[in-house]
């Protein structure tokens, strides 16, 4: 019988053949947990389950880029206390600045085709870029993660998603991303791991933007087939390939010809429309950023609009990188001089005003244009703010004119 | 056993993690104050201020969508939330609820029909909900994580045990 490559990937991990539907405890190759959890997952791990080290520091991997670098008095004793866990328990640590958790563990070749990756965040499907079966946990199914090196799961059903053409100027991944989501709904892949097929020619970056999204419509993992693009950099291991005779509960079928610019509305990710619907309405915060759009690439495509134009005096616009290195990319080529002589304001790379916690909280009343990933109510700071969500070029040609653009305006 | 008298606090679709708790609100952000006084403090400040311990969530599909945050079902926990009932969960809402001993039930009869503010008995033990005109039954979960939820969650489970339920 043929396997997904949930399938695959859980089969290999759990030593014997596994179906979707089925409850396995497997062993992950990697486990991430960032700032913002690692607190309460040591205190779980030491104060309630009684275990004081850590079972396999070599497949942990700690990130501070929630709130990086500290803001408060509170959180940089918190930061001190995971640093000192990290350095007493021999596990790898990348401290504030170095850059966004997914992004650092992608770059640094931590997430591995075929591996099983458990992180203390919902946006560790972005391991799917790499083949990887990536999925988000909570503290104490971390903490458990930690002190025993295992994990219950139940093998997903998957959603095989066709994606056909090419994109139009003007239009990118995140597009794809967002189009996604207004085709499946915020809860249409729940429980189920999404493929994506017929992209073999799409580069990394655009695969974790599409990756990284999966969560937003309940995915468990968002897998990509590995591809030559992901071949130079990763080993793929020889079990892992495109099974024709794999199941499917759903398939879906998007044309990228026929793909305009999608933009999210305020409050939900999947509320979904072309760009002309929203086109004008007034922005005062245009955000480049994210897991999702953080990296060289996307400022690259910021940059390349925004060159020789000023944002507009209404507009903030911040610029987070996804990580150390993607912003020292930017740095080389005078990228990240395009955009600060446009007036973009450069963040410290890591999550920035994403969670509403820091760089940039939304005030009330605060229009904002993200290139993240979520839109919630409340996510960036005010209950009274709105966000929408799209691509760095909607972004950077938004910013000039301080209403909501297409890049082909400009 | 006389079952718990319960009040409804009914929700939608889609009630992502950032209204039943902000990440500005979370315990690594405010250390020294408790979490369940923040539960749904901006999206529903009515049930921050009022619920009581015993009361249930009844919501729409996709309940607790968003982030891995296990402060938000730690948040009802604390309120002492006794179930929460949805034709569906988010996955990662589901495993931290389940993980922390919060009793789930995926119903959708239940979640069309119950009234917000309404008081029902709530019997767990028998896995039944009595609301002024018929009786619910409370649909269990597999084994797995009745057994964890039986334990009072999966720490108390794997300390009682020493490894996890078998399927
Ligand atoms: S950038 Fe935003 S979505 Fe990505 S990990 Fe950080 S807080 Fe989460």
């Amino acid at each position: 019988m043929g396997q997904t490559f949930a399938e695959q990937i859980l089969s290999h991990s759990a030593g014997y053949n596994v179906k979707a539907g089925e409850l396995i405890v497997v062993e992950p190759d990697l486990i991430m947990a960032h700032d913002s959890l690692t607190p309460s997952i040591i205190r779980i791990m030491r104060e309630e389950l009684g275990i004081e080290h850590v079972h396999n520091p070599e497949r942990a991997v700690i990130v501070i880029d929630h709130v990086a670098p500290a803001s408060t008095l509170s959180i940089a004793n918190s930061q001190n206390l995971i640093r000192q866990f990290a350095s007493e328990e021999g596990i790898r640590l990348f401290d504030a600045g170095r850059g966004i958790c997914h992004q650092v563990l992608i770059e640094e070749r931590l997430a591995q085709p075929g591996y099983v990756i458990i992180g203390s965040d919902s946006h560790s499907t972005s391991y799917g870029a790499v083949a990887a079966f990536g999925t988000g946990m909570g503290s104490t199914d971390v903490a458990l993660c930690l002190a025993t090196g295992r994990i219950w799961l139940r093998v997903p059903e998957s959603i095989k998603i066709n994606v056909i053409g090419r994109f139009q100027p003007g239009v990118t991944a995140k597009d794809l991303a967002l189009k996604i989501g207004r085709e499946l709904t915020i809860s249409g892949a729940n429980y189920c791991s999404v493929e994506y097929h017929g992209l073999q020619w799409l580069d990394l970056p655009s695969r974790q933007t599409i990756s990284s999204m999966a969560v937003e419509i309940g995915a468990k993992a968002g897998i990509f087939p590995p591809s030559p693009t992901i071949k130079e950099f990763f080993h793929i291991p020889d079990w892992l390939k495109n099974d024709p005779e794999a199941e499917f509960v759903r398939e879906l079928t998007i044309d990228l010809n026929a793909l305009s610019p999608q933009i999210a509305l305020p409050h939900a990710v999947d509320k979904v429309v072309d760009i002309d619907k929203v086109a004008g309405t007034k922005v005062d915060v245009v955000f480049l950023g994210t897991c999702t759009n953080g990296r060289y690439e996307d400022m690259k495509a910021a940059a390349n609009i925004l060159k020789g134009y000023r944002i507009s005096s209404t507009v903030r616009m911040l610029l987070t990188p996804a990580s150390s290195r993607e912003l020292q990319k930017a740095s080389l080529d005078g990228t990240l001089s395009t955009l600060i002589d446009a007036g973009v304001t450069l963040i410290t790379p890591g999550c920035g005003p994403c969670m509403g916690r820091h760089n940039g909280t939304l005030a009330d009343g605060d229009v904002c244009l993200s290139t993240g990933n979520r839109n919630f109510r409340g996510r960036m700071g005010s209950p009274n703010s709105s966000i929408y969500l799209a691509s760095p070029e909607v972004a950077a040609a938004s910013a000039i004119t301080g209403v909501i653009t297409a890049p082909k305006e400009i | 056993m006389t079952p718990l008298i319960s009040r409804v606090w009914k929700f939608g679709s889609d009630v992502d993690t950032d209204q039943i708790v902000p990440g500005r609100y979370a315990p690594y952000m405010r250390p020294d104050e408790d979490v369940g006084q923040f539960a749904f403090i901006e999206a529903r400040p009515e049930f921050a201020k009022n619920a009581r311990p015993g009361d249930i969530i009844v919501a729409g599909e996709n309940f607790g969508c968003g982030s891995s945050r296990e402060y938000a079902p730690e948040a009802l926990k604390r309120r002492q939330i006794a179930a929460i009932i949805a034709p569906s969960f988010a996955r990662i809402f589901f495993r931290n609820s389940i993980n922390l001993g919060i009793p789930l039930f995926i119903s959708s009869e239940i979640a069309t029909s119950i009234r917000d503010g309404e008081y029902v008995g709530l019997d767990l033990v028998n896995n039944l909900l009595l609301s002024e005109s018929r009786q619910y039954i409370l649909p269990p979960l597999p084994f797995f994580m009745t057994e964890i939820l039986k334990a009072g969650g999966v720490v108390k489970y794997i300390r009682q045990y020493g490894r996890f339920p078998t399927a």
